[in-house]
């Protein structure tokens, strides 16, 4: 460990400094109508480290060529920069091979990889799919095209008034028909971090695979997949500092050796004739067609930048800021907060709602004042319907995020009010 | 306080947001439809009275933001009176004018010219236009309706 990401020594807890990493991110020195930018959406997308634009423009300037299948110098380079990439993020999960380490679009795609070949190969009617009911639509949909298409059922853990998954269900829901169980690791919307190691236990237990969405966890905190067990485990690059278009399927090799192929083309065979193909080898199987390269490339700096920072700093920091914000937001009596309200057991995502002005209007309000966050159902309809809300506002931390943006954020609502008539 | 701001949430607007109109629900409707903006999660329900060809009474239920829920509130009261092809005639200038679309022709859009400045925030054009698009998509339905009624009793 430690060799390819050059990571800090176990034991050395280093505390992030905020303000010095918000000046490697070009995009902070923005102003939005004349305000200093203060990005809360960073559940929808992170900003941008300064090496990592760097290393997208040197690939471009310097090495752009086709991977895999050029014989010049820039075939080759564009190809080692790539493959890098892939030993970074296997080191960065928790040291699992390369070869299961999938490059896809995005954690949609992922889902969606093992939602066709496996879940066709090996979902049959009467089978059972165990979700929660606290699923971004990307680990909710594929799944109920499967069901439908195959004739599964799928069945909810419910979750709890405070946003926890009520395991008292979980053992009579996890049947011995169960195929899969498919829970996200950290919700988008409730920020509860997900007891995702039992949950996988369970499903073992019973003979079924487990698949985690990790689009919210990976980036925010330590995630040792293979301690875990996870069979299958998703997550995105643009979450963690990285470009937009890349996605990581992590599957365990004997697993991703049995399925099909998902997409058929170029750079996937192994031997083409006219009436026959046969599939290359782990992981070149799965990712047909010319891949986001250049992607790929600049999420090896973001992987290096969150490694040098050290993830259990990056969850510190996440903690402490997420409990002065839910501090500061339950202090407004007009606000309402969804989730956990202990810092230690969820994410630094959090949604509320103003009991009188609609998260559209908080969040245009709050842009004039230069600060993003999201509002709607952040793709989890039946979850946003099952709070009896229509939708919710949502602010989301990361590295660079201060207790000064979550003062600028308060001040903003209390704006709010004041604009809309209410104080 | 906030020009950007002002531009939006005008006191016109703020006033149709706060004391909607159109808001009785009707008994006997002659068409309803429900609408959704997918995007956010805003609901809405029409209801129309007709009396002929005209608009006796319209019943409109929004949950939305005050952007979606002022627009219902001003279409109510906007085409309460006009005959069918009327309305329609008026939602499509209200959608051009939401859309930024230069309108072929000026009509008295009454408390509805202060949805102008929505065109300036381009992520909030839903939101006005889902009373609109679903008003028009319940008199389509209901003519079809109509001329398949005509049909079969020809």
């Amino acid at each position: 460990m430690g060799r390819i990401l050059d990571l800090p020594a176990a034991g050395a807890m280093a505390v992030l400094d905020p303000d010095r990493i918000k000046d490697d991110f070009p995009i902070l020195k923005r102003l939005i109508r004349g305000k200093r930018l203060i990005y809360l959406d960073n559940a929808a997308t992170t900003q941008k480290p300064e090496s990592v634009i760097k290393a997208l423009r040197f690939y471009y300037e310097n090495q752009n060529a086709n991977v895999h299948r050029g014989l010049h110098t820039l075939a080759e380079e564009a190809t080692a920069a790539f493959e890098a990439t892939r030993r970074k993020v296997a080191e960065f999960v928790g040291g699992v091979k390369p070869e299961e380490i999938i490059y896809t679009r995005n954690a949609t795609e992922a889902i969606n990889l093992v939602a066709y070949s496996w879940g066709r190969a090996n979902i049959k009617r009467g089978d059972r799919i165990v979700l929660t009911k606290m699923e971004h639509h990307a680990n909710l949909v594929p799944w109920i095209v499967l069901a439908k298409a195959t004739g599964a059922e799928l069945e909810y853990i419910p979750f709890d008034s405070q946003g926890y998954l009520d395991l008292s269900r979980v053992n009579s829901l996890i049947t011995a028909n169960t195929k899969l169980v498919a829970a996200t690791h950290m919700s988008n919307v409730l920020g509860t971090i997900n007891p995702v190691e039992e949950l996988i236990e369970i499903a073992h237990s019973k003979g079924a695979l487990a698949l985690i969405d990790g689009a919210q966890a990976m980036p925010h905190m330590p995630v040792d997949i293979k301690s875990l067990g996870a069979d299958f485990y998703v997550f995105s690059a643009h979450k963690m500092l990285g470009p937009t278009g890349v996605g990581i399927l992590y599957g365990k090799e004997a697993i991703l050796d049995s399925m099909e192929p998902f997409n058929f083309g170029g750079e996937m065979i192994n031997e083409v004739r006219y009436d026959y193909a046969d599939w290359a080898d782990l992981p070149h199987k799965f990712e047909a067609g010319t891949p986001n390269i250049a992607g790929a490339i600049g999420f090896g700096p973001a992987l290096g930048y969150l490694a040098n920072l050290g993830m259990p700093a990056v969850r510190d920091h996440e903690i402490e800021l997420t409990g002065y914000a839910l501090e500061k937001l339950a202090a407004l009596d007009s606000i309402r907060i969804f989730g956990p309200t202990e810092p230690a057991d969820r994410g630094g995502a959090v949604s509320f709602v103003d009991k009188n002005i609609h998260a559209h209007d908080l969040a245009t309000v709050l842009d004039s004042y230069g600060i993003a966050i999201r509002a709607g159902h952040h793709c989890a309809m039946p979850l946003t319907k099952a709070l009896g809300v229509v939708g919710t506002a949502r602010a989301s931390f990361y590295i660079y995020n201060t207790r000064d943006d979550i003062d600028v954020l308060i001040e903003g609502l209390k704006s709010a009010r004041r604009y809309f008539g209410y104080e | 306080m906030n020009d950007s701001l002002d531009a939006l949430y005008r006191d016109i607007i703020m006033d149709h947001f706060k004391y909607p109109r159109g808001t009785a629900k009707l008994t006997d409707p002659d068409i309803g439809n429900e609408g959704k903006n997918p995007t956010c999660g805003d609901e809405i329900q029409v209801a129309v009275k007709l009396d002929g060809e005209m608009v006796e009474d319209i019943f409109v239920g929004c949950k939305g933001c005050a952007i979606s829920v002022a627009s219902a509130s001003m279409l109510s009261e906007i085409i309460k009176g006009k005959s069918v092809p009327e309305v329609k005639h008026i939602a499509s200038i209200i959608k051009a004018m939401l859309k930024g679309e230069e309108l072929k022709e000026q009509i008295d859009l009454g408390d509805l010219e202060a949805l102008r400045g929505v065109k300036n925030f381009p992520v909030r054009i839903k939101c006005a236009l889902l009373a609109w698009t679903t008003l028009i998509e319940g008199l389509e339905a209901y003519e079809n309706r109509r001329r398949a009624s005509v049909i079969t009793t020809e």
